[in-house]
């Protein structure tokens, strides 16, 4: 629950708040806005801030409408109810082209009759800006996004990591707040688009700008993002910096869509405002978690455990809490880590991760073990929903 | 892949025996004379008389019909002539095919294969009965007038003038020009639009700034299409033109069975040929470049 916010989560550590501020203006804000295409709701009643400076992630599977409250910003669409505001200016009745933000399209939408100076130059001289200055701010965008010597190409001629620092210096060039990025990185490989996440960052701290990004990739999500909002069939879930979304989920949704999770279903048997008892098919004498709010007896409720906050030991322990005992069913060495599935006495499994922290174990894991599995109270988010 | 034996040549048989030999029969009868005879040209291949006879016919060969060609203004004028009504009339074809193909390609699917259908249609009826339906109408007693009559208007006369060569040709040719210029704009991504409208582009600018320039392979398309067979186009200025229209078919027409002089209407056909050859290479380049980049 969100009793847990307070302490320290995650590991890394932020002064940039700018939404914990009550005094702080948003730059950008949706206010129940809610959009129906027919009889599909893509987006339903959400309300957001988002703030200047903030690299702000829109996280969610596909359909989940997370590209319609982009377009909603952008005004490809307008909003069945509610308002969309820029600056505190309403947006409404502003046609796609009066509107001072820029969007990075995921197909990158080049024009394909121009070359890469002059995709570049577009929104430059929509403006009417001198010709000499659209010159000097295109070198800047192709520095910027470094790709001296392809000035007089055209996109076919491009690969697909070219082809995206085009459009994202296109978008960039005319000055701008906002940025919109819809799915940035999709169609670049995965070591491209780790480096591109990096660089991106940078970018956007060199910029000063605000960056809303839409995408369903959770460890593009974590990577670039100060909060993350999770959305869910038109709805906004959660929203928090990424250690929050991760640590502290807030609903098994959220728990169950960003990273790994172990989920257990109880009945709440104690709560005295520090932990909560809750009794499992899993565990008969109950498992306890760290939990402030007092939840009522007899009420069910969730554990969410994460693989690598689960202790996996080759020994029955003394004395741990939280303790179950199976065997091995599956292993999945990744290099760095591995994924143990154990098979608990009810038949229903759990996954452990481990770090492969030494190259050479006394005594390693194999399939059919007898092992055990333990984790700390303060390991597991107890849900309500 | 690398295609051999029969089939492979099929085409180039199909060329030769029906392209390529009549053009040098048309081009060996444009070095002839014209002789009062059956067939009237001379000279003719002896072949009694074995190579010999063929050396004598290639000596007999001249160009004294191209000079001809040159000496007389009325090919000039009747060149230029049609080079101007096939040049005029492309332009309003695009005036006119460019706007319904843009507004096809922006309606919903169904509603664009009817409106594709309605383009094509014509083609179902006999070109000739069209061409003659707009007789009916345009003639002085025809449907227009009784129309205008109908309404207390003064009457019109278009039929055999220039203006019903253009009514004729801008009717028959607009399929041509609204097929390729859809099958480009109907093909283009509309987030090229969204794109231009993000980067501040009305969609006046964008239409003129995207848009447009893409739909260029299709404009070029269309007006070749168009173009070069209205250039030799006969049945049209002869049927809705008047005593005055100058078009070169006409002209090939008069000199072959009017005036029976058959090296100078095979002249004026071959003049016609070499001077379309520039656009019909540059638009079968073009085709070749469109094609690589659909595939």
């Amino acid at each position: 629950m969100n009793g847990s916010t307070h302490l320290n989560i995650g590991a890394v550590r932020s002064s940039f708040a700018p939404w914990a501020d009550p005094a702080a203006k948003p730059l950008v804000r949706f206010e129940g806005v809610t959009k129906r295409f027919g009889a599909d709701t893509a987006v339903n009643g959400v309300s957001l801030d988002i703030y200047e400076r903030e690299f702000f992630v829109l996280l969610g599977p596909s359909g989940c409408g997370k590209t319609t409250l982009m377009r909603l910003l952008a005004g490809f669409d307008a909003p069945d109810a509610g308002r969309v505001l820029l600056d505190g200016r309403d947006l409404a009745g502003l046609a796609p082209h009066a509107r001072p933000l820029h969007m990075m399209f995921q197909s990158y939408a080049l024009f394909p009759h121009l070359t890469v100076e002059r995709n570049i130059a577009f929104g430059l001289r929509r403006q009417g800006t001198s010709k000499a200055e659209v010159a000097q701010r295109v070198a800047e965008m192709i520095a910027l996004v470094r790709l001296e010597g392809l000035e007089r190409r055209r996109p076919e001629q491009l690969s697909g990591g070219q082809k995206q620092r085009v459009a994202l210096a296109r978008a960039l060039a005319p000055p701008s707040k906002v940025l919109l990025l819809d799915e940035p990185l999709g169609a670049l490989d995965r070591k491209l688009r780790e480096e591109t996440q990096f660089e991106l960052m940078a970018l956007q701290q060199k910029l000063g700008m605000t960056f809303m990004i839409v995408t369903h990739d959770q460890e593009e999500a974590m990577v670039v993002a100060d909060r993350i909002a999770v959305m869910r069939a038109g709805e906004i879930v959660q929203i928090g910096r990424p250690a929050e979304v991760y640590e502290a989920p807030n609903s098994r949704y959220v728990a169950d869509f960003i990273g790994d999770v172990n989920l257990f279903e109880g009945r709440v048997t104690g709560a005295d405002g520090v932990t909560v008892r809750l009794a499992t098919a899993e565990c008969a004498n109950g498992f306890e978690a760290l939990e402030d709010d007092p939840l009522p007896v007899g009420a069910t409720a969730w554990l969410a455990v994460r693989p690598e906050k689960m202790r996996l030991h080759v020994e029955r322990p003394a004395a741990a809490p939280n303790l179950l005992a199976g065997k091995v069913a599956d292993i999945g060495y990744l290099g760095d880590w591995t994924t143990y599935v154990v098979e608990l006495t009810t038949g229903r499994t759990v996954r452990a991760a481990r770090a492969n922290t030494a190259r050479i174990v006394e005594r390693p894991i194999d399939w059919d073990d007898e092992v055990w599995l333990s984790f700390a109270p303060d390991a597991a988010v107890v849900l309500t929903r | 892949m690398k295609r051999s034996g029969l089939p492979a040549l099929a085409p180039f048989l199909w060329l030769a025996l029906f392209f390529l030999f009549p053009f040098l029969l048309v081009a060996k009868l444009s070095l002839s004379d014209t002789v009062l005879a059956m067939p009237p040209y001379a000279p003719r291949i002896d072949w009694s008389q074995g190579l010999a006879g063929v050396g004598a016919f290639l000596r007999g060969l001249d160009v004294e019909t191209y000079a001809r060609l040159g000496a007389d203004r009325i090919y000039l004028v009747s060149y230029l002539s049609s080079l101007k009504f096939a040049g005029i009339a492309t332009l309003i074809l695009l005036l006119i095919g460019y706007p319904i193909a843009y507004g096809m390609s922006r309606f919903a699917q169904t509603t664009r294969q009817a409106l594709l259908m309605a383009v094509i249609l014509p083609f179902w009826t006999s070109f000739l009965i069209r061409i003659y339906a707009w007789i009916a109408i345009l003639k002085p007693a025809g449907i227009l007038n009784a129309a205008l009559a109908s309404m207390g208007l003064p009457a019109l006369n278009i039929l055999n003038t220039d203006t019903a060569v253009y009514l004729g040709l801008v009717y028959a040719y607009l399929p041509f020009m609204v097929l390729p210029l859809y099958a480009v704009l109907h093909r283009q991504d509309e987030t090229l639009l969204e794109a231009a409208a993000d980067l501040g582009a009305t969609p006046l600018q964008a239409f003129w700034r995207v848009t447009f320039p893409i739909s260029l392979p299709g404009v070029a398309a269309g007006a070749l299409l168009c173009f070069i067979p209205m250039v030799g186009e006969f049945v049209i200025p002869d049927l809705m033109g008047g005593s005055g229209t100058l078009m070169l078919g006409r002209t090939i027409w008069t000199e072959f069975f009017a005036n029976r002089d058959w090296p100078a209407a095979s002249a004026v056909a071959i003049v016609l040929l070499a001077t379309l050859m520039a656009p019909i290479l540059i638009h079968q380049r073009r085709q070749a470049r469109l094609l690589e980049g659909a595939g």
